[in-house]
């Protein structure tokens, strides 16, 4: 540097919080829900979060290309999309079926609609109902957890899908929290996704509203509606839903008050789903549909600016 | 030129103003009845009947029928001719017919044909009429059977009625569902833009004796590539209101 004098436009003082650093805060995040499902899986559930990571980041890649947009792979929420998507599937999962859904998430969610930050549902989501609509078998083939990497494995019904039935749950508390029982492979290890989400908390990546507010609707809903609360906030997808994709900044209202009638809807419709519906697990569909919804929430808690009035409805 | 003419009332409705992927006009049948190839081809085969024979008895009718009740005489003119199709269908096709279900005496509201006689037959000569009904109808056919085919490959892994699975072993189901319905129509659409645009970009190349500023907003006060200042040019973009 040769002159001690700096000239540049503003800002002059930023935080240093980047697209990358926040990504790679939720994968750090994301690491020990990983390291749970290959200990729980085996190395099927290693191989499909691979696959789901290189198709995602591939997807990215060449929609740019084709969208003739600046390159954006590089900032990693491409990579974020995949964990999840890969999260979000059972460890037994055709690896082409995973590359479907990961091809399906990000350029049918997210680059058809401008890429990051201008997708209207969750990408990873939306590869996952894709896939629950497309191979409904293959996608409800649930691997018993602790049976190492044998190739003819035992498959037995989620805890949902027991309690849908009207079936007795044979699981207890301390293997729900720990995540040994069947299901997806990122979404049973309770332990590890609450591990991630303090981190995120704690780095400010995300606020604590939405994933505090969702749970507990579920936990009233559950406890009013007669049915066991701690088995429900500790089977299905809730504690990844409710943590790490609900959260998700483009899909979820900015201010206090839409976070929580944000998660609070999360929440109800989810119940509804589980108790009510046919599907067992409602958490994907809930988020998605709340997604839908949060331009709404958006207007209806627009906060007043300073000093002014609150307007009577008919004069707006 | 009279040939040209001619040629032209039945070639828009191809791609440059094909009625779903274009004009996005019957969209319900479209996308309702898009499950198969075959589908495609019966619903367009029927519509396409009724098209024509209505476009050519509207436009026979163009000075009889008094302005103010036009909409429910053609509606009845072509509720005649759904009614034919409906009972040669039922007749001698009945696995089309239940295929189709109520999406075939469902033509009668179908706002492919009320557009075109009302934005068409009305106006224009018999023949004229019958080549644009041709036209239009051939354009919706092949869009059809276009998306039928797509989505019977993809979410069925058969085309045209061959065995289950003969072609693709493992089928993305989502295609034949709405959902799968809705992309392959989007992307469609995307595609016949694109076709659309690159026609008239050629075409406006080769013919370099047409003139572009005609259509222009301020032609008047442009002077057709005398002016001197771009922010004459109401387009914008081209210089000495010329545009390419």
């Amino acid at each position: 540097m040769d002159s001690p004098l700096v000239i540049t436009s503003s800002p002059h003082l930023h935080c240093g919080m980047t697209t990358r650093g926040v990504m790679l805060d939720v994968l750090i995040a994301l690491s020990p829900a990983a390291a749970a499902s290959v200990l729980l899986f085996g190395w099927r559930s290693a191989a499909v979060i691979v696959v789901c990571v290189a198709a995602c980041l591939a997807a990215e890649y060449l929609s740019r290309i084709v969208l003739k947009r600046p390159q954006t792979a590089g900032d990693l929420s491409a990579v974020v999309t995949g964990v999840l998507l890969a999260f979000n599937l059972p460890a037994s999962i055709p690896l082409w079926q995973a590359v479907i859904g990961g091809a399906a998430a990000i350029v049918v969610a997210k680059q058809m609609f401008g890429g990051l930050g201008q997708n209207f549902v969750n990408p990873a989501l939306v590869g996952r109902i894709v896939m629950m609509a497309s191979f409904p078998d293959a996608m409800n083939n649930w691997i018993t957890p602790l049976q190492g990497s044998a190739a003819d494995a035992v498959t037995s019904a989620t805890p949902l899908a027991v309690l849908s039935q009207g079936g007795s749950m044979n699981y207890s508390m301390s293997e729900l929290l720990v995540g040994i029982r069947p299901g997806c492979l990122g979404e049973t290890c309770a332990l590890a996704l609450i591990l991630g989400g303090l981190y995120l908390i704690a780095r400010r990546v995300i606020s604590p509203i939405i994933p505090l507010v969702y749970i507990g609707t579920v936990f009233i809903m559950t406890w009013l509606l007669g049915q066991n609360p701690l088995v429900h906030i500790l089977s299905g997808g809730l504690m990844l839903g409710a943590i790490f994709m609900a959260t998700d900044y483009t899909t979820s209202p900015i201010n206090k008050a839409g976070k929580i009638v944000f998660a609070v809807g999360c929440g109800l419709l989810t119940v509804l789903i589980r108790v009510f519906g046919s599907l067992p697990e409602g958490v994907s569909f809930a988020i998605v549909i709340m997604n839908i919804l949060v331009p709404l929430i958006e207007r209806a808690t627009r906060p007043l600016p300073f000093g002014e009035k609150r307007r009577l409805r008919n004069e707006q | 030129m009279i040939s040209a003419k001619y040629k032209q009332a039945f070639t828009k409705g191809l791609i440059k103003e094909n009625p779903v992927l274009r004009l996005v006009l019957g969209t319900c049948p479209t996308l309702a009845v898009t499950t198969a190839a075959i589908n495609g081809i019966g619903m367009g085969a029927a519509a396409t009947f009724v098209l024509v024979c209505s476009n050519v008895v509207i436009s026979l009718l163009r000075k009889v029928i008094p302005d103010k009740v036009r909409l429910p005489a053609f509606i009845v003119i072509i509720a005649g001719f759904t009614t034919i199709v409906q009972m040669l269908v039922k007749a001698y096709l009945p696995a089309i017919d239940k295929a189709l279900g109520i999406y075939l005496p469902l033509i009668v509201v179908n706002c492919i044909i009320l557009g075109r006689a009302e934005a068409y037959a009305s106006k224009n000569s018999v023949g004229l009429s019958a080549l644009d009904g041709l036209g239009m109808g051939a354009g919706f056919t092949g869009a059809l059977i276009l998306m039928g085919g797509i989505r019977e490959l993809l979410g069925n892994g058969t085309l045209f009625g061959l065995p289950h699975g003969a072609i693709l072993a493992h089928p993305i189901t989502i295609f034949v569902m709405p959902a799968g319905g809705f992309f392959v129509f989007g992307i469609l659409i995307w595609l016949a833009n694109q076709l659309s645009d690159r026609f008239e970009k050629d075409a406006a190349r080769r013919d370099t004796s047409k003139n572009v500023c005609a259509a222009c907003p301020s032609a008047a006060i442009c002077h057709q590539g005398t002016a001197q200042s771009e922010e004459a040019c109401a387009v914008g973009g081209a210089k000495g209101g010329q545009h390419k």
